[in-house]
């Protein structure tokens, strides 16, 4: 069974959210990055841009596949990961760590009660993950 | 797709060895066992081993036999010795492609080709009507009885040197032998699809599973990884070798694949000659060329291809090249884009990025060229 962490909040595509004071940290979920692969390219929004949860803020890259990113919560992204350019495989080492992709702003505080708790999430990929 | 996946004889080891199984030209095969970049590492580091067993061997016997390959195949079958092997292509009358193969010779008047498992069915009813006319040469169609094993990298020969009873040293590049490997009665074929030195070894079905095992076994001090077909699909797109549903099919021609090669109108008459040659007197319009992308992006199949914003080709592979550290493709381009170094921008998600024509194959190949 995949890591879930107890003190996150989830999204059904599997990102994960922290709450870190007035700013949420965002990555994709251990599960996630075991169903991609080799984890070869990630392409992130700039520091300043506008996300809007459940809308795709971005892409990653597995060797066979493209998947799109989903942002947990809307709001303006005030940090990017530059080390994932790089090392894209840090998103596969260390999915909840030096893994994660963005810093974002919360525009509202309600969006962050309609994410999945760790058992929601853990319920959801012993489905199968749909 | 209402049909069920087919199994190789070895499901239940990739199963075991704790594959991910994705359905694959309706077979369900291993995409990955640990992972895809680690495979392909362990390959050009050591010796990997590859489930094939899913493509399709047909016998054709007879005094008829060359007879038929020639009509079928664009190269001349003529050239072969008995214990040589040739890569070749059936095309239709237009000069598309049918499937590319390998054509065996397996005895006088015996040959066997090898090709693409999602093309079984459909080239199976193409030799056998094509060559109706062509008295004397009987075909059969091996593949659900035989199992294929590739053995690769720079320690396959002395893997498969210390469990065959023959000296597989004395096996040239595209030459075959027979011989009892890890007691189990194979055809051992010094060719393969990833660059690497290496054999493909064909083993009746009940026995391939056996094979797999001894394999497996005998080369733990090797560093041997069983090899799924996701660092398959990354090993030969290093080498640029065509993917019959990627880069070549039943809409590209011969010729603009970079099949010349083996398109060889001097041997006599074949199934697509007259349209290859005009295409040969005319000039080919696109060539499929390897890609290289300069902007930090992966190309994939199905993207366009344009040069200062208008459509010029489209890529047919693309995805990272462990060997190499870079995002590389195939595609077709115009011919006057097709020079190494010409620059061309990839369509992806909307935004062209920079790429160029990159010289090809993209990692140096190790095959063993002499003999």
């Amino acid at each position: 069974m995949a890591n879930v962490p107890k003190d996150l909040k989830y999204t059904r595509e599997h990102e994960w959210a922290r709450q870190e004071g007035e700013r949420v940290r965002v990555g994709i979920t251990a599960y996630a990055q075991e169903q991609l692969g080799d984890v070869v390219f990630v392409e992130l929004p700039k520091v300043g841009a506008k996300v809007t949860a459940a809308k795709n803020f971005g892409v990653v890259e597995s060797v066979k596949a493209v998947s799109d990113l989903f942002a947990p919560i809307s709001g303006e992204v005030v940090e990017v990961n530059g080390e994932l350019g790089q090392k894209p495989e840090t998103v596969n080492q260390d999915p909840y760590g030096k893994g994660w992709m963005l810093v974002v702003k919360p525009s509202s505080k309600a969006e962050w009660d309609h994410l999945l708790t760790a058992q929601q999430y853990e319920e959801l990929i012993a489905q199968g993950g749909h | 797709m209402s049909t069920p996946l087919k199994r190789t004889p070895l499901y239940a080891e990739h199963v075991a060895a704790g594959a991910r199984m994705v359905p694959f030209g309706g077979w369900e095969m291993p995409v990955q066992y640990t992972g895809i970049i680690e495979e392909h590492r362990a390959t050009r580091g050591a010796v990997g081993l590859f489930d094939v067993s899913h493509m399709g061997e047909f016998e054709v016997e007879g005094p008829g036999a060359l007879a038929a390959l020639q009509h079928l195949t664009t190269n001349d079958a003529a050239a072969l010795e008995v214990g040589q092997i040739q890569y070749s292509v059936l095309c239709y009358p237009n000069g598309t492609i049918v499937d590319d193969l390998t054509v065996y010779r397996m005895g006088d008047t015996r040959y066997m080709i090898t090709v693409n498992a999602g093309n079984i069915d459909k080239d199976w009813a193409h030799v056998t009507t094509s060559t109706a006319h062509i008295k004397d040469a009987r075909w059969r169609n091996a593949s659900e009885g035989t199992g294929l094993i590739a053995v690769q990298g720079p320690k396959a020969e002395a893997l498969v040197g210390r469990l065959a009873e023959c000296d597989v040293t004395a096996i040239g590049y595209y030459r075959f032998a027979r011989g009892n490997v890890g007691e189990v009665p194979t055809v051992i074929s010094r060719t393969g699809y990833t660059g690497e030195d290496g054999f493909e070894l064909y083993a009746p079905a009940d026995g391939t599973a056996q094979l797999w095992k001894a394999l497996r076994a005998a080369g733990r001090a090797d560093g041997v990884t069983p090899v799924g077909l996701g660092a398959r699909d990354t090993l030969r797109l290093e080498m640029k070798y065509a993917l019959y549903g990627n880069d070549i099919d039943d809409t590209t021609n011969a010729l603009e694949a970079g099949l010349g090669w083996v398109v060889k109108p001097a041997k006599g008459e074949f199934i697509g000659r007259e349209a290859l040659e005009k295409v040969r007197a005319e000039g080919v319009r696109r060539r499929l060329v390897g890609i290289e992308m300069v902007e930090k992006a992966v190309a994939r199949h199905g993207y366009p291809v344009r040069k200062d914003g208008r459509p010029v080709g489209i890529v047919t592979s693309g995805s990272y090249g462990p060997s190499v550290d870079k995002y590389i493709g195939i595609a077709y381009v115009e011919t006057a884009l097709a020079a190494i170094g010409s620059a061309v921008e990839i369509e992806i998600r909307g935004q062209g990025k920079g790429a160029q024509v990159a010289r090809t194959p993209f990692y140096p190949p190790k095959v063993k060229k002499a003999g």
